[in-house]
């Protein structure tokens, strides 16, 4: 009589794991049913993006509290121009990975350069914003590539990647003057004591921002890594509509229009 | 706390702490002749007899004895470009320190030359010495001995102050140090090196002021 109990006991037991399981490959199957995201994003009729909020001019907060940037405008992009509704996931550079792998965003638009590691877990689309270490000067300067600065005097701040860059490929008749921090090196070019710095372009256009009589604007690249828009794995249906848009977006020369709002400056001629 | 000093990975970078120190000595011996002139030219003016010459010296003495140094450095090196003169780093930095130094020597030669003994005065006059001759033969070089030890310490005191020129990229002793430290981040090292540096520097310079006393005033050499 007892052990019946018990045999009855661990058979209802063993009925439930049977059943967990047979739910699980059910579910299971359902997920691979629908593999592909791009119908399940138009299913829902709504592209769930990650976007930075710390990182302007990327993304950051803000006069009524919403998030605003160039990574803003891009999600907003891609949702019109798919008929979708959009929602705004603001994450961190840390997170943004894991939101991704655990289903909670479906693009991850947040200023994400490519690397190897990163490739493992995640597909990149093509570049869609620039970010780049480059040598600025004023429009009028003729200057191409780092052979034609011979001669020239470029500021540079010191111990940065710019000016570890720049000596590796500066010509030796360059006068580097490297100075203590980012600003400084932004008064020499202001004040006309240097004719070219070198920098990122996010500080090129604060500079752009600020009212000067000198403009500053890109003469070469010395670094270039750009951002990519980040979606899951072997979803090629959603990858190859991103790129499509992508590339509408940079012919139609809507990316230009956003890259002048948010960066002063158009699209470099390497994302093109 | 154990430190572990690496001071091999300072040697490939030899040549920038020469470099450096070169461009510190001939910086500092600019500086010394140039601001000891200035400061005797303008310890002349304010114990001179035009009012006139004497404020406008007031004022500039005033007015660097009392503003720091990085701040007239980067107003000559930042703002005079915006006046239309635009000078290099390296003459900005040259300039603002001479400038510099003109001001406290002004202060401490002039009390050199109040400490002069009225009759000294007169009796120079009495002999039939010009006024250039009095204050030349007369007056300064018992001024100068009185303050000799001050306007050394002063002159140190620059010398040591050029370290700020590395702000605005001049490639002096400190310069080096930041750059060095900045492609191997040994900064425990190369600052340890180059702070051995000024201080041999310091003491070599008070040696020279030394010596150069030794041989201007024979007078006094009995005394030492």
């Amino acid at each position: 009589m007892k052990t019946t109990k018990l045999f009855r006991n661990s058979k209802t037991i063993l009925g439930k794991c049977i059943r967990m399981v047979g739910a699980i490959t059910l579910s299971l199957s359902a997920l691979s049913a629908q593999a592909n995201q791009l119908s399940a994003i138009q299913e829902r009729g709504e592209l769930v993006v990650a976007v930075p909020q710390d990182f302007p001019p990327f993304g950051s907060v803000g006069k009524d509290l919403q998030p605003v940037g160039y990574d803003v405008d891009m999600a907003a992009f891609l949702a019109e121009s798919m008929d979708l509704k959009l929602k705004l996931v603001p994450v961190t550079s840390a997170n943004r990975i894991p939101y991704l792998q655990t289903g909670k965003v479906d693009l991850v638009i947040s200023s994400m350069g490519k690397n190897a590691e990163r490739e493992k877990v995640v597909d990149f689309s093509r570049a869609y914003a620039p970010f780049f270490l480059g040598v600025f000067g004023e429009s009028q300067a003729t200057v191409k590539s780092p052979a034609d600065l011979a001669g020239k005097v470029v500021g540079v701040t010191r111990g940065s990647v710019e000016d570890l860059e720049l000596t590796k490929v500066a010509p030796s008749s360059v006068t580097i003057q490297r100075f203590e921090d980012n600003n400084t090196t932004i008064s020499a070019y202001l004040s006309g004591q240097v004719e070219f710095i070198a920098t990122g372009n996010l500080v090129a256009a604060k500079i752009a921002e600020r009212q000067s009589n000198r403009d500053l604007v890109s003469k070469f690249m010395i670094k270039n890594s750009p951002c990519y828009i980040g979606m899951r794995k072997s979803e090629p249906e959603l990858l190859s509509k991103v790129n499509t848009l992508v590339a509408q977006g940079i012919q139609s020369g809507k990316l230009d229009e956003l890259s002048i709002k948010w960066f002063k400056a158009t699209l470099p001629e390497e994302l093109k | 706390m154990a430190y572990n000093f690496q001071f091999s990975g300072l040697l490939p970078y030899l040549q920038n702490l020469v470099d450096g120190l070169v461009t510190t000595v001939v910086i500092t011996l600019i500086t010394t002749v140039l601001g000891c002139l200035l400061g005797t030219l303008c310890a002349a003016a304010r114990a001179g007899q035009s009012s006139f010459k004497s404020k406008v010296v007031g004022v500039y003495v005033e007015l660097i004895r009392n503003t720091p140094f990085i701040v007239q450095l980067f107003f000559i090196f930042f703002g005079l470009p915006a006046l239309g003169l635009r000078l290099s780093a390296w003459e900005a930095g040259t300039l603002a320190m001479v400038i510099n130094l003109g001001a406290y020597s002004t202060e401490i030669i002039r009390a050199g030359i109040e400490a002069t003994p009225k009759g000294q005065i007169e009796a120079a006059k009495v002999l039939g010495l010009t006024r250039f001759q009095t204050f030349v033969r007369v007056v300064l070089p018992p001024a100068i001995q009185k303050i000799y030890p001050a306007l050394t310490s002063q002159c140190i005191i620059v010398m040591l102050g050029s370290a700020v020129l590395s702000q605005i990229s001049v490639q002096e002793l400190t310069f080096a140090a930041n750059f060095i430290q900045s492609r191997n981040f040994l900064s425990f090292e190369v600052y340890f090196v180059v702070a051995g540096v000024y201080l041999l520097l310091s003491i070599g310079m008070r040696q020279l002021f030394n010596g150069i006393h030794y041989l201007v005033f024979p007078n006094l050499r009995a005394q030492r």
